[in-house]
């Protein structure tokens, strides 16, 4: 049998959550620790299932990045543990993009579990994260300012034209009215990672600065623990004081290094987050080693915003893609690898013109990882490997595009080549489909007068 | 004591986008004295990483001393957000590689 390896309960008011899992559907939980965290007389389920990690293609074509087999798994542990113990279960930014397309499948796999389990009625709460092109538009004709964020421009007209699906990033009200209506599962769409978390513990009337701290030690599951291991849970808990933070798999502990040092995962700064409604500020968080296997932290800090401003995603398509690779072994051609990459450029330009269509070249071996960021590009491999991607609006040109930009550098024109049979080398003499290119059009913010909204909310009912 | 490695001094070092338009990159020591070495050695400091990536100081967005976890944290501008085409690293994850060879002074 399962036991609890959590620390004894505060005696004071207490909420906790056991996170299985920091990007649900990008790899499949792992069960045991899992079981151990219910176990542990949890109040709360709780998961993140977005990132923009992924790249804008996902957001810009409505699909999700992880397979369908991965999100049913995690969704059926967490629903039977949580109705088995009869506490609410919340999911965030569904299926890596927090589309309303992404919601809604979701719901239906929520629904088909319930069925195929013959679970007893339930709510399931859901709300939509994504905004209609036009209703941007509108805001910017109206002479509304819908600023960028990380140093881009503010929106203009034509970037918003190239895009193609936009969400809101959502805070926590709308989870907080879905539980007040009584939902006991949620499917959230695009939302702040730390809103999912924030959500119940501000709604049980804890301090919003330790409330969305809660949240933003939690989101990331055991990442905040050590030694590294994805994809297992953790254990949280609350009180009016602190916030206390505990690893369920056996062999990992929160410490207040492990915990410190994930303030600062996958964000520019370790001391701000800023959420619909608000800052956190952790510049004068103090972390306590608790028990061996347990983190505490005092101190953050929430400061409510004067405006209040949602962040909005969008990604736009660029066209259709493919790739081809080759090789390259001589030092020569290598020591001129960029003389064969513009022939080949030019032959392409011969054929297609300047415009209508997109080419790139990936020095691998040289600097294709790091690009200009690397300090010895001026210093190849042996061998390289050049990996080239078309994008047109056809299927049928980018194909054409990706093979002559590939073919013509076996025909490059180098002076002094002694090799006349061949300038590179290819395992695959062919070129092959890819995703479609999109980029990422919006990561700007927009005011709004009330945090909903943008966020339309529904109930419905699963079980038997 | 001689000069040594940011590889041999560090407990982790990585980076990773923070944003779809940055990467940030986190070099975490394993107790306070090395993490005050390597800060007062001026190896990390704004000019030293434009010194390593060959950037202009406009490139680096925020660079801070975290002592809660013993760590020097600076955030990068990317020139095209992720996942664009050209772009080969998605997630920002393999652009730490030159921060292994700083060499430390005693």
């Amino acid at each position: 049998m399962t036991v609890s390896i959590q620390h004894a309960r505060s005696a004071n008011r207490t909420l906790r959550i056991v996170c299985p899992n920091g990007h649900l559907g990008f790899a499949p939980i792992k069960t045991g620790s899992f079981a151990i965290g219910l176990a542990s007389e949890p109040d709360l389920i709780c998961a993140d299932s977005g990132s923009c990690d992924i790249g804008p293609g996902p957001l810009g074509a409505d699909v999700s990045c992880s397979p369908l087999a991965w999100q049913t798994h995690d969704l059926e542990h967490m629903l039977l543990g949580a109705r088995r113990l009869g506490i609410p279960m919340i999911i965030g930014s569904a299926g890596d993009t927090g589309t309303n397309s992404r919601v809604d499948l979701y719901v239906r796999i929520i629904q088909e579990l319930a069925r195929k389990h013959g679970l007893p009625k339930f709510l399931v709460g859901w709300f939509h994260s994504e905004l209609e092109r036009p209703t941007l538009a509108a805001r910017l004709e109206a002479g509304e300012t819908i600023d960028g964020l990380d140093g881009r421009p503010a929106l203009d007209a034509a970037t918003l034209a190239a895009t193609d699906r936009i969400v809101a990033v959502a805070g926590v009200h709308p989870y907080i009215a879905l539980l007040d209506q009584g939902a006991e599962v949620i499917i959230g769409g695009r939302s702040s990672d730390c809103a999912i978390f924030a959500a119940p513990a501000i709604r049980a009337g804890f301090p919003e600065s330790l409330a969305y701290y809660y949240g933003k030690v939690m989101e990331c599951a055991s990442f905040c623990a050590e030694p590294y291991a994805g994809k297992e849970s953790i254990l949280g808990e609350i009180t009016m004081e602190d916030v206390k933070v505990t690893a369920m798999l056996p062999a990992q502990r929160c410490t207040t290094a492990s915990v410190a040092a994930h303030a600062m995962y996958e964000r520019a700064n370790p001391f701000y987050e800023h959420v619909l409604g608000g800052t956190l500020d952790m510049t004068a968080c103090v972390y306590e080693q608790y028990d061996a296997r347990t983190c505490r932290i005092t101190g953050p800090r929430f400061v409510p915003a004067q405006d209040l401003r949602v962040k909005l995603e969008g990604a736009g398509k660029l066209g259709e893609r493919y790739l081809g690779f080759v090789g390259v072994r001589d030092p020569y051609t290598i020591a001129n690898i960029d003389r064969v990459i513009a022939w080949a450029r030019a032959q392409a330009r011969e054929q297609y013109g300047e415009n209508g269509y997109e080419l790139h070249y990936s020095v691998y071996g040289r600097d294709a990882v790091m690009g200009e960021l690397e300090p010895l590009r001026d210093r190849p491999g042996h061998e390289l490997c050049i990996v080239v991607q078309a994008i047109a609006p056809t299927k049928e040109k980018a194909e054409e595009v990706c093979m002559t930009g590939l073919r013509q550098m076996f025909y490059a024109r180098l002076p002094q080549v002694k090799g006349t049979a061949g300038g590179v080398a290819f395992a695959l003499d062919e070129v092959l489909p890819a995703s479609p290119a999109y980029r990422w059009t919006l990561n700007h913010t927009m005011r709004v007068d009330d945090p909903m909204e943008l966020f339309e909310t529904g109930l419905v009912e699963a079980g038997v | 004591m001689p000069a040594q490695r940011l590889f041999d001094l560090a407990k982790t070092i990585r980076s990773k986008n923070a944003g779809v338009d940055r990467i940030t990159f986190d070099v975490i020591f394993p107790d306070r004295a090395t993490y005050e070495r390597v800060r007062h050695a001026g190896v990390l400091s704004r000019e030293a990483v434009c010194r390593i990536f060959h950037i202009p100081p406009e490139r680096i967005s925020d660079h801070v001393a975290f002592d809660p976890a013993c760590a020097i944290k600076f955030t990068i501008r990317r020139t095209i957000p992720s996942g664009s085409p050209g772009d080969a690293d998605v997630f920002g994850s393999q652009q730490y590689g030159p921060l292994l060879d700083v060499m430390v002074p005693e």
